[in-house]
């Protein structure tokens, strides 16, 4: 990735990051830490990767993302209005009544939005169901997910994990949001998903570890997901919760509480400057 | 009168309306040969998949097929299709409006032999409220059909819930399926009677011994639970003096609970509701069970005449 290319998606991510702290702000209520923790990705797979078309939504053969992970809707909506699909003005009506733009993602109301997702786990299961439409339909698309470490504990990530391994579901690009955090406390402390690579690597996936803030680290990972035609891809991303907010940085209590008037100035002068 | 398998007629009518048709693609959770779909996919084993034991991943998958543009219809026991999976066919299928047809087999007492465990009694309480959820209960082999096809041409989740055992032929082959359509098989002036699925041929049953002691008993097929046929209820309520509701499911949130919902709103009518009271089933024939549990055509008798003496 030469110089420009490298400073324009870090700025995408940081706007994708100032976007989810001014609509959750304004929301009052919602999912900072991990919603900050998938902007780089996000930002790579939106302004640099997928064959998508926001002013044709639905185009045949389009590549997709399914954000598994739900929750982190606004880091989402962000990518999605700054990509073009519908106007930035409207992150700032999320979670209000009328507003197309519900606290989890929605298929039916939001241009963009290609499943829905929020009751964890399920979304795996349904990025390797569109790898098997599309494969019927002769289309070559790719689909790209990300799930949670925490929602790597529901019983159906692995019996995603098993069919796609088995079926050989080489479309399907999954991140892994290996922050070590959930609600309750860290991850490898509650039920620890330890060894990572190895559990994917015996579900048959292709597996990569990267730093998953590291937009160049990505780029090597989806071209290395590009030219594996015979398993799933499993990136493994490390990351660090509420990434680029000091204060929220792999802290445990900003997993769904909203920033108050003051805290989004501080993390947004942050951002700013970072 | 013959009997027919419902099931077996699922699968055939899989393979006839989707051999040919590329859009059709049919899931199963390792029950293929129970279901029936392994009719569909011995033939067509490009867009048939089992998933094996893996129901929740089966629904959210047949959601994700679906959503790049094929119909999709998943099959397992009602228990396991339904019971098993309920938040990913409410959150995969129904918040997706996903087209997905779950056609579960196996409902209910009829199951026989293996017991609670496998039968599900609660599965029209569950998907009635999901909104974008319709649910049809056949009452024999041809409505089976009619009912798969319709789902087939038609978009978003359909429920078809069908029995293990055989039924009498009811319906000709000129029965043409309507959703939200109930079937007067029989008019009648004093009473009605409204079944579904293996219920049907009990009412049937039910209604002839009515006659003989001059109790003029309507039977009315209610094959689409939702959306409820409102129109030839009312009628059927207005028309009688009192109805009777039988199902081979728990008599909470079932057929009789969509019709006293109704009815009880718009035109308060005397009501018995006949299904299981709310208790687990257990092993035995389908017809000891039937016995057992009073869903026999003797009961409703007994029922019709309490209400209308
Ligand atoms: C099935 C289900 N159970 C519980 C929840 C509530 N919930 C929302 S987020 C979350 C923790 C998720 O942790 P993780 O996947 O690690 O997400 P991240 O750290 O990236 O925010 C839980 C338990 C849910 N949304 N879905
Ligand atoms: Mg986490």
């Amino acid at each position: 990735m030469n110089k420009t290319e490298l400073n324009r998606l870090t700025g995408i991510a940081r706007e994708i990051r100032i976007l989810i702290i001014k609509m959750l702000a304004e929301a009052g209520s919602g999912h900072p830490g991990g919603s900050l923790s998938i902007a780089d990705i996000l930002s790579y797979l939106y302004f640099k990767e997928m064959r998508i078309d926001p002013q044709n939504p639905e185009m045949q053969d389009r590549d997709r993302f399914l954000l598994s992970k739900g929750h982190a809707a606004p880091a989402l909506y962000a990518a999605l209005a700054l990509r073009g699909f519908f106007p930035v003005e409207d992150l700032f009506s999320l979670r209000k009544i009328h507003s197309h733009l519900q606290g989890h993602p929605h298929h039916i109301d939001t241009p963009g939005v290609e499943a829905s997702t929020g009751s964890l786990g399920q979304g795996l299961s349904m990025a390797g169901g569109m790898v098997i439409g599309c494969k019927l339909s002769q289309s070559e698309a790719n689909i790209f997910s990300i799930i949670g470490d925490g929602e790597a504990q529901e019983g159906q990530i692995w019996e995603a994990a098993m069919t796609a391994g088995f079926r050989g579901l080489a479309n399907l690009c999954v991140f892994l949001d290996y922050n070590d955090l959930q609600i309750d406390g860290r991850v490898s402390k509650i039920k620890d998903i330890y060894p990572v690579k190895e559990k994917w690597q015996a579900f048959r996936w292709h597996v990569l570890e990267i730093d998953g803030h590291n937009l160049e680290e990505i780029e090597t990972a989806v071209d290395s997901f590009k030219s594996e035609k015979e398993k799933p891809t499993m990136v493994i991303a490390r990351t660090t919760k509420g990434k680029g907010v000091s204060f929220m940085e792999d802290g445990v209590d900003w997993h769904g509480v909203a920033p108050n008037r003051e805290e989004a100035e501080k993390a947004l002068k942050e951002l700013s400057n970072g | 009168m013959a009997k027919e398998s419902l099931r077996g007629e699922y699968g055939k009518t899989l393979l006839r309306i989707g051999r040919d048709n590329k859009n059709i693609v049919v899931l199963d959770a390792d029950l293929a040969k129970s279901t029936k779909t392994l009719t569909f996919g011995k033939e067509v084993a490009e867009r048939f998949i089992d998933m094996g034991l893996s129901e929740q991943d089966m629904i959210s998958t047949a959601a994700g097929i679906s959503l790049t543009g094929k119909t999709v219809f998943a099959s397992t026991f009602c228990v396991f299709l339904i019971g098993r999976v309920y938040d990913q066919v409410r959150q995969s299928v129904c918040y997706n409006n996903a087209n997905v047809k779950l056609v579960g087999t196996h409902s209910g007492l009829g199951v026989g032999e293996d017991g609670a465990t496998h039968q599900m009694l609660e599965d029209i309480a569950l998907l009635r409220p999901l909104p974008n959820m319709r649910v049809i209960v056949p009452a024999d082999a041809t409505e089976t059909a009619r009912a798969v096809e319709y789902a087939a041409e038609n978009d978003g989740p359909f429920f078809i819930r069908l029995t293990r055992g055989n039924l009498e032929k009811i319906y000709d082959s000129n029965y043409k399926f309507e959703l939200g359509r109930a079937s007067v098989i029989k008019p009648g002036r004093d009473i009605t009677l409204f079944a579904i699925g293996a219920m049907v041929e009990k009412a049937l049953e039910a209604a002839k011994v009515l006659a003989q002691e001059s109790i003029d008993a309507a039977v009315i097929n209610v094959s689409t639970v939702k959306p409820l046929d409102k129109d030839t209820i009312m009628d059927a309520a207005r028309k009688t003096r009192a109805v009777i509701t039988i199902e081979d499911h728990s008599v909470y949130g079932g057929l009789g609970s969509a019709i006293a919902e109704f009815l009880s709103q718009n035109h308060p009518t005397k009501m018995k509701i006949i299904g299981v009271e709310g208790v687990f089933g257990r092993s035995g024939s389908a017809a000891d069970l039937y016995s057992h549990f009073k869903l026999t055509a003797h009961r409703v008798v007994d029922e019709a005449r309490k209400l209308i003496s």
